[in-house]
């Protein structure tokens, strides 16, 4: 009997490697039977999580480590031992202003976009009616990567800008109705915005960090020890899933089964183009391709380094106003579990870095790493401004960040 | 003490506060309103937000409750794990319960108690009510079939009904699974 394992999930393209690896029968091959529940707010996702409705979850990242933190919610342990992919956000502006800061017809520099957005940011702080930004969740990837980008080209988030939550659903409607200029959201909510008519894409979050971490795959610590072996077969039903998933052959199927009515009940046009990283900007414009907009499978994209959870660790303390502290830092690190991705995927044919852990922005080109199992060859992970993070001098980098 | 149900169902929502209304000391508001849900939750002050798990809400509320942690009405997501039966209880129920800081468990049991027995009720009469419209859809789909067959074979109506009685029996279905298999054939030979 296949052993049975409950996963949350929001209906967003990037919960797509649990569903596709129930779809196509990855998981049944791998001896486990997959039971997926949808809701519609992460607090969902995670009471659900938190009093043993699932055993699993697809969670925005620094939502994982917060949960740990016992920031909002008495703490519990969480564990990552995968990750569901990079990035595939992006940050879409009211028409008026998009037009103002945007480059007609393609994505445009972050830093450049960034400059003259401070310009109307500067120009509504002084009519006394700042602008707003919309973020899917207080500890989302979309509220860190927003937020980075915005601190690094001089723009002060809750200062000079305010940040408030929107669930995806209603991005559109809250930009249509005025309540926020400008939204970071993943797809396919951007382009509803957009087809809608009533903002434009400016950046993708892949601009912002080329190799940013987004959704992963959340346990309870004691349940990742007491079902170890399936999430184990999970684990590599998933890789498998996520094989498929870039496999241009399969775009127009995946997409078909992302759009049900159980899973995203959207339309598969939208949903197809994220997963072919293609975005239409504007209405009526031509649409843009963007390799590695969503980032599901190559360079090992589900190996949970450890960098990465320390990095959402330094921008939490950065926007909750915490002080660093080491004992968090050390239990956020532990959040991400490469021991327990490694153990799954050992012996198959999937690549295993060498290392678990890496300086986070240092690769400018395409460079090969030394590995455990297979080969890996790793491109650009770029900050766009060219900060490098490196987590042994964590409390240094988070006072360069200010 | 002041509560606030907050939920898109507003027969639901009626349901919680009848409930409550029993409790002494309680003043209910409810909102069902999903615009300007934090300015109307601000101006109700509220000791204790209901609200159902379903609702796409719950994040915006829960960063309102973060940030406005500094201010005045601290408000703490459940109670806290002391509580742990009580929080799982509403889980299962499907509603989740923030409460503000410092308001002791005595208050706050009977009162998500009533909340939950509420809930509970509430979705017993929706899959009531969905059982009663599926059993009626059934016996559209059985009517329409009956009439298939009569038009089409010129049998009278227990003839027809008892010819779609022994096919659910041959096969091993329920009359309504036949009726549908009918009405589909009926559909793709061209039928209305």
């Amino acid at each position: 009997m296949a052993e049975e394992l409950t996963i949350g999930f929001l209906p967003l393209v990037d919960g797509c490697l649990p569903i596709l690896a129930r779809e196509h029968g990855f998981a049944e091959d791998e001896g486990v039977s997959l039971n997926l529940v949808k809701d519609v707010s992460w607090a969902t996702v995670l009471d659900r999580l938190l009093y043993g409705h699932s055993d699993a979850a697809h969670m925005v990242a620094p939502l994982a480590i917060a949960t740990t933190l016992g920031r909002g919610r008495p703490a519990q342990p969480l564990a990552v031992p995968f990750v569901l992919g990079l990035n595939g956000n992006a940050i879409t502006l009211r028409s008026d202003i998009a037009q103002r800061v945007g480059v007609d017809g393609k994505l445009g520099d972050p830093a450049q976009v960034g400059a003259v957005l401070a310009e109307v940011v500067r120009e509504r702080v002084a009519a006394g009616n700042p602008l707003r930004f919309g973020v899917v969740h207080r500890y989302s990837s979309h509220n860190y990567m927003l937020r980075y980008w915005l601190a690094a080209c001089g723009i002060m988030p809750d200062r000079d800008v305010e940040i408030t939550t929107v669930p995806p659903p209603f991005c559109a409607d809250a930009l249509e109705a005025g309540e926020v200029d400008g939204i970071c959201v993943g797809e396919p909510w951007n382009s509803v915005a957009v087809e809608r008519g009533v903002g434009q894409i400016v950046l993708a979050t892949a601009q912002v960090w080329r190799r940013g971490v987004e959704k992963v795959l959340a346990l309870r610590e004691p349940v990742l020890n007491e079902k170890r072996g399936a999430v184990e077969r999970l684990i590599r039903a998933m890789c498998r899933a996520g094989r498929h998933f870039v496999d241009p052959a399969n775009w127009e199927a995946n997409a078909a089964i992302l759009a049900r009515a159980e899973y995203l009940d959207g339309d598969p046009v939208l949903i197809r183009r994220a997963i072919a990283d293609q975005l239409l900007l504007a209405r009526g414009g031509e649409i843009v391709e963007y390799p590695d907009f969503m980032f599901q499978y190559r360079e090992a994209a589900n190996f949970p380094w450890v960098s990465q959870a320390e990095w959402l660790y330094t921008q939490m303390v950065r926007w909750d106003g915490l002080t660093f502290d080491s004992a968090d830092a050390e239990k956020a690190a532990r959040v991400f579990r490469p021991d327990v991705y490694r153990s799954a995927l050992i012996g198959t044919g999937e690549p295993l870095p060498g290392a678990s852990s890496k300086v986070e922005g240092s690769l400018r080109q395409k460079t090969s790493v030394s590995t455990q199992q297979g080969t890996m060859t790793l491109e650009s992970n770029a900050f766009f401004d060219g900060r490098v993070f490196d987590p042994s001098h964590l409390a240094e980098y988070i006072a360069q960040l200010g | 003490m002041r509560i606030a149900i907050v939920d898109e169902s507003a027969a639901r929502a009626s349901v919680i506060q009848e409930g409550l209304a029993s409790l002494d000391d309680c003043e209910i508001f409810v909102v069902t309103e999903r615009r300007g849900l934090v300015a109307r939750i601000g101006e109700i002050a509220p000791d204790i937000v209901l609200m159902d798990l379903g609702n796409p809400s719950r994040d915006v509320l829960e960063e309102y409750f973060a940030v406005s942690r500094a201010l005045a009405r601290p408000i703490a997501m459940f109670v806290d794990q002391s509580d742990d039966d009580a929080i799982a209880a509403s889980i299962d129920a499907g509603v989740s319960a923030y409460v503000v800081d410092g308001l002791s468990a005595n208050r706050i049991k009977p009162l998500i108690d009533v909340a939950v027995r509420r809930f509970n009720a509430f979705a017993r009469l929706q899959s009531d009510l969905d059982e009663a419209r599926g059993r009626l859809a059934e016996r559209e789909a059985i009517d329409k079939a009956k009439r298939i067959l009569m038009d089409s074979r010129g049998l009278t109506e227990p003839k027809a009904y008892a010819e779609m009685r022994k096919a659910a029996m041959d096969q091993g279905k329920k009359i309504a699974e036949i009726a549908d298999a009918i009405i589909t054939a009926h559909k793709l030979m061209g039928g209305k």
